[in-house]
């Protein structure tokens, strides 16, 4: 044995050893980090959700969860729905070009809907996920959550957590916290207005 | 050593002590941390926050670890079990009163500890790792207060966790992916309840007490700064111990356990009588079951994170991305960590600073206290704009001190330190 120590070969090693080793933690680490990913349980329980709108009068709002999350689907008047290209001037993205809808929702334009009579949109704000309330009155002295929504107010959702306004097809007004649209959800619109929200074609019916 | 085991000065013998000492530096240790660990000899009140941190640190432990005993993380059970522990536990409203009032005298405790550092220069050279390691501290405070704010599933905790897990998803391309992979759902829900409940009582605690381990030790390497900012160490006698210095304990252990008694006073006053402490300390729409149907009509934190929180509702959304908030209220925590090498002082203690780092200081302490009151009331009238300007002024003393450190004027420093004592 010599006792000269070859430096540069036991420097190889040590790089090789803890190589090695800094690739089998990575390894080690996948399942640990892909435990926190949705279980095949919450996958399951995320499935799309019926709703029958024919029940809702005009004017009125429903909120039903989907994925835990509240979805509303609003029934408009008909002058609400005349009138909604009118304040394209005070919105961040009146055309929706920034925020998350379906492609077949484009179409529609200020509606944003398949149907201009029924909005439906996911109940969460985007700014940081609270859930909007509906303030559908167009006045000036509206209060909702102890804010008024002033003289212009057209109409349409307020956000109470950080004071975000959108109109009643959910897109947002200018210099809000919320810097996008509210998401409009994959849904379908059967002919009984049935709308099943989760799915981009309606389920065939029986 | 080993050869003569009977020589060491600490074993009389065969005693005990003697006996573990051969085998474990127990002696030596108490030695140096403790008994001849020698600290300035003119600490004043302000001195007095470590300590008290490590003691409300202990009663987070020992009030958690019992809670646990009783406390389901379920999103069925975990808001009745709270309720259970409340009313059914023998004496259980006094162990979730000790923690709730626990989290809030932290992070009084932690806000008064760092604004000492301020005062007196702690943070700077020699101390800067005794300093990065508080901020972690202070840091991973923040993660376990917010977790366990989570775990008693009321309806300020449902839509507390869903405003901070958002946070995330301003993070560009991957926020989507990010937020779901941290709730572990495509909401909050039981899943992200227990994992938040696995986090607050093992993985965080554990961390936290490592660091506040390594917080000692490089304070002990390094030794204690005091309210004049010099060093003791420089004028030593005979036996190599400082001129200024007196040993930790009995001096200190005294001195703190008169501390520790004046604050265990008030602390069991907020308990006994305030628990609640306005809402500030619990708040009352946390009294309701989480729903995740139906947000609070006006969501605050808990007054420790108001400061922060204001600071993200002061930034609107520009760009069509909201991460300008998240990214001015990361900053305003992680600028803390480049206080040491910010601050261009020649002096440490304000004692001998000149007039500008007191009209900052000044300045920085009344915009915090200002962003912590925004950040409790809604987002209208002035307040949105009295944030903004109390962040800008919060940032000033950070980024301009290189600046405004150098050019200001200094008084002669004295070579030993002052006290009436």
């Amino acid at each position: 044995m010599s006792d000269q120590v070859d430096h540069s070969r036991r420097r190889l090693l040590t790089a090789a050893t803890v190589g090695t080793g800094a690739i089998g933690v990575a390894f080690a680490a996948v399942p640990f980090l892909a435990s926190w990913l949705p279980s095949a349980r919450a996958k399951a329980l995320g499935a799309p959700v019926e709703v029958d709108a024919s029940k809702l009068e005009a004017g009125q709002m429903l909120k039903v969860v989907w994925r835990g999350q509240p979805v509303f689907v609003v029934r408009r008047v008909k002058s609400v729905i005349d009138q909604l290209g009118g304040h394209d001037a005070m919105l961040a993205d009146p055309a929706s070009d920034d925020s998350i809808q379906p492609d077949y929702i484009k179409a529609s334009g200020a509606a944003r809907a398949r149907n201009p009579e029924y909005w439906v949109g996911l109940a969460v704000c985007t700014h940081l996920g609270c859930s909007p309330l509906g303030a559908f009155d167009a006045n000036n002295s509206f209060q909702v959550a102890g804010v008024d929504l002033g003289q212009n107010w057209p109409g349409g959702f307020y956000c109470p957590c950080h004071g975000s306004k959108y109109d009643i097809s959910g897109r947002v007004f200018k210099s809000m916290p919320a810097p996008k649209n509210l998401t409009v959800p994959p849904y379908a619109l059967a002919a009984n207005e049935r709308i099943t929200i989760g799915v981009d074609d309606a389920p065939k019916t029986v | 050593m080993a050869a003569a085991p009977e020589s060491a000065d600490s074993s009389k013998g065969g005693s005990l002590i003697g006996w573990i000492d051969q085998r474990f530096p127990l002696t030596k240790l108490w030695r140096e941390q403790v008994s001849e660990y020698y600290a300035p000899k003119n600490f004043n009140f302000w001195y007095y926050f470590g300590v008290l941190s490590l003691v409300v640190l202990v009663n987070q432990l020992v009030t958690g670890i019992f809670l646990t005993m009783n406390y389901k993380p379920s999103s069925a059970e975990a808001f009745s079990s709270v309720e259970y522990i409340m009313r059914d536990v023998d004496w259980g409203w006094l162990i979730r009163y000790m923690h709730s009032t626990g989290a809030s005298a932290f992070f009084i405790g932690i806000y008064l500890h760092m604004f000492r550092a301020l005062l007196y220069g702690s943070h700077r050279k020699p101390r800067e790792l005794i300093w990065i390691f508080g901020c972690l501290i202070f840091l991973l405070l923040m993660a376990e207060g917010f977790m366990g704010y989570v775990l008693p599933w009321g309806n300020m905790s449902y839509w507390g966790a869903q405003v901070i897990v958002s946070l995330f998803s301003s993070v560009p391309y991957i926020g989507g992916a990010l937020v779901e992979w941290i709730r572990g759902d495509y909401y909050i829900a039981d899943a992200t309840l227990n994992r938040f409940f696995a986090l607050h009582v093992a993985a965080l605690p554990l961390a936290l007490i490592f660091l506040v381990i390594a917080h000692l030790m490089a304070l002990h390497e390094v030794g204690s700064n005091n309210p004049d900012g010099i060093e003791i160490k420089k004028h030593k006698d005979a036996q190599g111990h400082p001129l200024d210095g007196i040993p930790f304990h009995p001096y200190y252990t005294v001195k703190d356990l008169v501390g520790v008694a004046g604050f265990l006073l008030l602390f069991c006053g907020v308990i006994f009588f305030a628990p609640t402490f306005g809402g500030l300390f619990l708040e009352s729409p946390n009294f309701e079951p989480a729903n995740a149907l139906q947000t609070p009509p006006h969501i605050a934190p808990v007054w420790y994170f108001t400061p922060f929180y204001a600071m993200l509702r002061a930034v609107p959304s520009f760009a069509g991305t909201q991460v300008w908030g998240v990214l001015v209220m990361g900053a305003a925590v992680m600028v803390l960590f480049f206080l040491p090498w910010l601050d261009r002082s020649p002096v440490l203690s304000i004692r001998y600073r000149g007039p500008i780092y007191k009209v900052m200081l000044t300045i920085f302490v009344l915009s915090f206290i200002c962003l912590g009151v925004c950040g409790l009331k809604p987002p209208s009238g002035i307040y949105p704009m009295l944030a903004r300007v109390c962040t800008v002024l919060y940032f000033a003393f950070f980024l301009l001190m290189p600046w405004y450190t150098k050019f200001d004027s200094v008084k002669p420093v004295p070579e030993r330190v002052t006290g009436h004592a």
